[in-house]
Formats: structure tokens, C-alpha cells, sequence
């Protein structure tokens, strides 16, 4: 048996008074999609954060690749780890964020080639390279030499996605990818995501865009109050969800 | 060649401008205000125009030129240079640093230009002597502080110091103006703070720092000549000052002291007018004529293929 790409055991998470994650168990194989969906305010958007720990887990333990997210283990204590070596695990790890977050200064060719240079320090040319075949995967080869303020918000969510993929992460999170998308701009951007996971990608999912998930996901997961309440095949719980809660959600968006 | 759906005979509109009388009589008035002025000024004998050509290129003026230019630009290397380090300061988690930074500010902002220049030529009466070493226990270096005294490095010591102050709030601002997804998406592709800083906050925060920083620069090369504090007197105003001493001129001396500091200014302004344009990179959705061009061109394109 191989380690589950991500395995989540009882991680909580609370902002000073305010528990927003109260105990997430959660395993994502690897080249499994999974789509998280639940009302706003239901700890989706900070779970994903909490896996390439853009937010620090209070309690409980999250694998990434078998290796503990943001602490190292030694004995029985936790020692928090250097901002180096959680730099070092962010790498293997794309986002794509629900407001895209294009480095406004940069054109679509540079905004893909930022990190490869920087963090894994390819050189200008070989990176230039990298992000052009990048681009081309998303269908905007023509935009190279685009600031981000020129392109439309489905364009601009695809540069984010190629930006992610320069990395070669093992690992995509989504959070929220079309939410700030225009309806006939929705389609592109998830297109590009089932592309990615027909071609293996592991991949979660924040989303509101449940014919994606019926479609694509391998696993559905409901969250709500802080708590995964149903996981599930995505056909399966949105055709006979399971709990109330689900249900009530469920008649609220479909 | 037309889309389909479009219709082919569309009328460009030509219609009659406005007519704006008020503009006409504005542009009149002060056109002819301005000529009075400027006739007054050539025809008036006190301004001395005769004394203000003779010195206009005088060696000693000069000299004040290039020395008013050094601590301009010395200052400004402090001011900037200490600033972006408080202003990192002032955000950092480490409340001993904050609040160092929050005592600089409060110190060097809070008391006038002049009394600290003052300060500094006194440098020597305060601290007679310097060393260098591991306090109390051993000194590598002693420096009689009367022996090297210099009026020089005191004044842009003294101006840079103070500069300072400023320069970090305008970072500060330039740093808190740059949106928290921006640094959140450069951790997320695994750069480090000071990468993420270097290579995505700042270049953006520029925007929002170069405007004001040009003001400081001219600013600065007009608080230069509050030197004869420390007292340093061989700056542009000094010298003009003291020529008129001789001469028993001022009016054409500062009137000399003015064009130069006015030329200095202007070509700063250039500069910041190109530093501008470099960091507003990718900030309009408007199209350069370049890439207009270019989309006509595609769109015709498509046109044909139909």
C-alpha cells in the first residue's frame, strides 16, 4: 500500500476565539481529485491553506507525501520548522487562488517564470522555455508578452494555473478557482482542470461548481461548521446525500 | 471586409464642438499678466541682470553646485538606505525592533532639521573621542573626534539621519499599499520572505514610493541649504551669500542661487518621470498603440478568413 498523497487526522484550526476547523479527517490518494464543497464560513478555504500551511494546524496531524506539514517530529514533541524547510515544502505544492494573485508587474511569460527561477534557480532561458510550453497547456500562447491587468479573469485564472504547474507540484490545491469568474468565462478555467486531472494530477478542489465535481471529482467531500459531514462518490452524495445537512445544502445550490 | 451582422455603411459622427468662451478670456488675462511680470522684471534695474550674468558661471558657484549636488545625493543614499530598514522594522513581529524603529521616528521627525544639524557640528563637544572595541573590556580604534572634524560628513550625516525618518513612512506605505494575496501567492510557489520581498512586494510597492520619494529628493537639495547650521559654508546658498557679503548685491547673487537650484530640479524631475513610468509596468488595462496595432491586425485577419 502506498502513503496517501494527503491524509489529515483531527487537524483544528481556530483564528484567537474563533474555531474554524474542530477535527478534519480527510485521506486524498494520489491522482485522485477531490472537490470540497459546504457553505462559506465552513472552514473549505482554510483547510486548503492549512495543507500547504499558508496557516498553522492547532491540533491534530497533516501528511503531505507521508511528511508532516509545517512541524517536524522529534520524539514525542513537535518542533515548529524553519520558514526554509516550509518553503521547501510549499514547492511541491501548486495553489490556485479564488482572486488569481498574477504579480501585476509581471507579463504572463514572467509570472510563470518567477518561481522556477527563483526558488529552483533554472536559468532565464530554460525557464522561458518551461513557461512558454506552460502557457501553451492553458491555450494562451499568444498572451506571453500580456500584463495581467490586460487579460480577462478566465485568462488570467489560466496564467495562475500554468504559474502553479512551472513548479511541477505533485500536489494542486483550488480554492474557489471560478467564483470570481464571469458565467461564460467559467467553462475555460475548468477545462484546463479536467485536462489536468485526466492527465493524473492530484488535485482538491474548493469549489461551487457541482457539475465539475459529478464529473471529474473521485471524491466529494461536504463540509460544514468546521467538520467534514459526508465523504463520498460525488454521484452518489449528490443524488442521495446521506445526512441533513447535506441535503439542505445540497437543495440550496443545485 | 465586414463580420457578419455588422452593418457595412456605418456614418462616422461629425458633430460642431462646443464653443468655450470662458477659456479664450482666462488664457488672455493671464497671458497678458505674465508678460507684465516679465517685462517688469526685465526692465527693473534693482534685479541687476548685468551682476546676475556675471556670476551666474562663477567658479565659486560652481563649486557650490557640486557640493550641494554631493549632499543631496549622499543624504538621500542614508535616508533611503535607513529608511527601507525601519520601515522593515516598524513590520516586524519583534517588538524591540517596532518599537526602535517607532523611537527613530519619533525622535527625528519630531524636532526641527536645523536643531539637529546644529547638534551634529557640536558632535565633537559631546563625544570628543570615538573607539572602536568590545565596551569596557577592550578598544581596537580611537578617534580624536576634534582632529578629524568635518563639516563635510557631518552635514550629510546629519540630512540623512533625518531623512530617514521620513523615507520610512513612505515605504512603509509603499509595503502596506501591496495586497496581502500578492506575498500569500509568492509563498505559495515556495520563495522565501526576502525573495518575496525583493522580487514581488517591492518592485510594486515603487509605484506608490517613487512619487513621494522625488518630492523628498527636492526637497532634500533645498534643505542643503540649511548646512551653515553644522556650519558648512561652501554649499550653493552660502556661496551666493557670501559673494553678495562682498559685493553688497543679494538680489542678483539669489537670484543666481535660484536659477541653479531650479535647473538641478528640473532634470530631477525627468528622471523621476522616466523612474515612473519603468514601475507602472502592467498597471493600465489600456493597450499601448504597439498592441492595438497588433489586434487590428488579428481581428482583420479573422475578418478575412470568413
Amino acid at each position: 500500500m502506498t502513503t496517501p498523497m494527503v491524509e489529515a487526522r483531527g487537524v483544528h484550526k481556530s483564528f484567537g476565539a474563533l474555531k474554524v476547523l474542530r477535527g478534519i479527517d480527510l485521506v486524498v490518494e494520489r491522482g485522485q481529485v477531490t472537490c470540497v464543497v459546504g457553505p462559506s464560513g465552513s472552514g473549505k478555504s482554510t483547510f486548503l491553506r492549512c495543507v500547504n500551511h499558508l496557516e498553522k494546524v492547532n491540533a491534530g496531524r497533516l501528511y503531505v507525501d507521508g511528511v508532516l506539514v509545517g512541524y517536524q517530529e522529534r520524539g514525542d514533541k513537535l518542533h515548529e520548522l524553519h520558514p526554509r524547510e516550509a518553503a521547501r515544502q510549499r514547492r511541491d505544492i501548486g495553489m490556485v487562488f479564488q482572486h488569481f494573485n498574477l504579480f501585476p508587474h509581471m507579463t504572463a511569460l514572467e509570472n510563470i517564470m518567477e518561481a522556477p527561477m527563483q526558488v529552483k534557480k533554472i536559468k532565464k532561458d530554460a525557464a522561458a522555455e518551461v513557461a512558454r510550453r506552460q502557457l501553451a497547456q492553458v491555450g494562451l500562447a499568444d498572451k506571453a508578452a500580456t500584463y495581467p491587468a490586460q487579460l480577462s479573469g478566465g485568462q488570467q485564472q489560466r496564467v495562475a494555473i500554468a504559474r502553479a504547474l512551472a513548479m511541477e507540484p505533485k500536489l494542486m490545491l483550488f480554492d474557489e478557482p471560478t467564483s470570481a469568474l464571469d458565467p461564460e468565462l467559467v467553462g475555460e478555467v475548468l477545462d484546463v482542470m479536467k485536462r489536468l486531472a485526466s492527465a493524473g494530477m492530484t488535485m482538491i478542489v474548493v469549489t461551487h461548481e457541482m457539475g465539475f465535481a459529478r464529473e471529474v471529482a473521485d471524491q466529494l467531500v461536504f463540509m460544514d461548521g468546521g467538520v467534514v459531514v459526508e465523504v463520498g462518490d460525488p454521484r452518489e452524495v449528490l443524488a442521495n446525500p446521506q445526512h441533513e445537512r447535506t441535503r439542505s445544502f445540497l437543495s440550496k445550490v443545485l | 471586409m465586414t463580420a457578419p451582422g455588422e452593418s457595412a455603411d456605418a456614418e462616422l459622427i461629425e458633430a460642431v464642438p462646443l464653443r468655450r468662451p470662458g477659456r479664450w478670456i482666462a488664457s488672455i488675462v493671464i497671458l497678458v499678466l505674465l508678460f507684465l511680470f516679465v517685462w517688469g522684471a526685465a526692465t527693473n534695474k534693482n534685479f541687476d541682470w548685468s551682476t546676475y550674468g556675471k556670476y551666474l558661471t562663477d567658479r565659486r558657484i560652481a563649486t557650490g553646485i557640486r557640493i550641494t549636488v554631493e549632499l543631496t545625493a549622499l543624504a538621500m543614499a542614508i535616508g533611503i538606505a535607513l529608511g527601507v530598514l525601519l520601515a522593515v522594522m516598524r513590520l516586524s513581529p519583534n517588538p524591540v525592533l517596532r518599537s526602535t524603529a517607532w523611537g527613530y521616528l519619533w525622535i527625528f521627525r519630531g524636532t526641527p532639521v536645523y536643531v539637529q544639524l546644529v547638534f551634529w557640528g557640536l558632535f565633537g563637544s559631546l563625544y570628543p573621542h570615538l573607539a572602536l572595541g568590545i565596551p569596557f573590556v577592550h578598544q581596537f580604534v580611537r578617534f580624536d573626534m576634534q582632529s578629524v572634524y568635518s563639516p563635510f560628513v557631518f552635514a550629510f550625516i546629519g540630512l540623512g539621519l533625518n531623512e530617514a525618518a521620513y523615507m520610512a513612512e513612505i515605504v512603509r506605505a509603499g509595503i502596506s499599499s501591496v495586497g496581502e494575496g500578492q506575498s500569500e501567492a509568492a509563498t505559495a510557489l515556495g520563495m522565501s520572505w526576502p525573495t518575496t520581498m525583493r522580487r514581488i512586494v517591492l518592485p510594486q510597492a515603487m509605484r506608490v514610493i517613487i512619487p513621494p520619494t522625488g518630492n523628498e529628493v527636492i526637497s532634500m537639495l533645498k534643505t542643503t541649504s540649511l548646512v551653515t547650521a553644522v556650519p558648512l559654508t561652501t554649499d550653493l546658498y552660502s556661496q551666493a551669500h557670501q559673494i553678495s557679503g562682498v559685493n553688497f548685491r543679494p538680489i542678483p547673487l539669489l537670484l543666481v542661487a535660484a536659477t541653479w537650484y531650479l535647473v538641478i530640479t528640473s532634470v530631477l524631475m525627468v528622471g523621476q518621470f522616466y523612474l515612473e513610468r519603468h514601475y507602472a509596468r502592467g498597471q493600465s488595462r489600456r493597450l499601448t498603440n504597439r498592441q492595438l496595432r497588433a489586434q487590428a491586425r488579428a481581428q482583420t485577419a479573422a475578418g478575412s478568413h470568413l
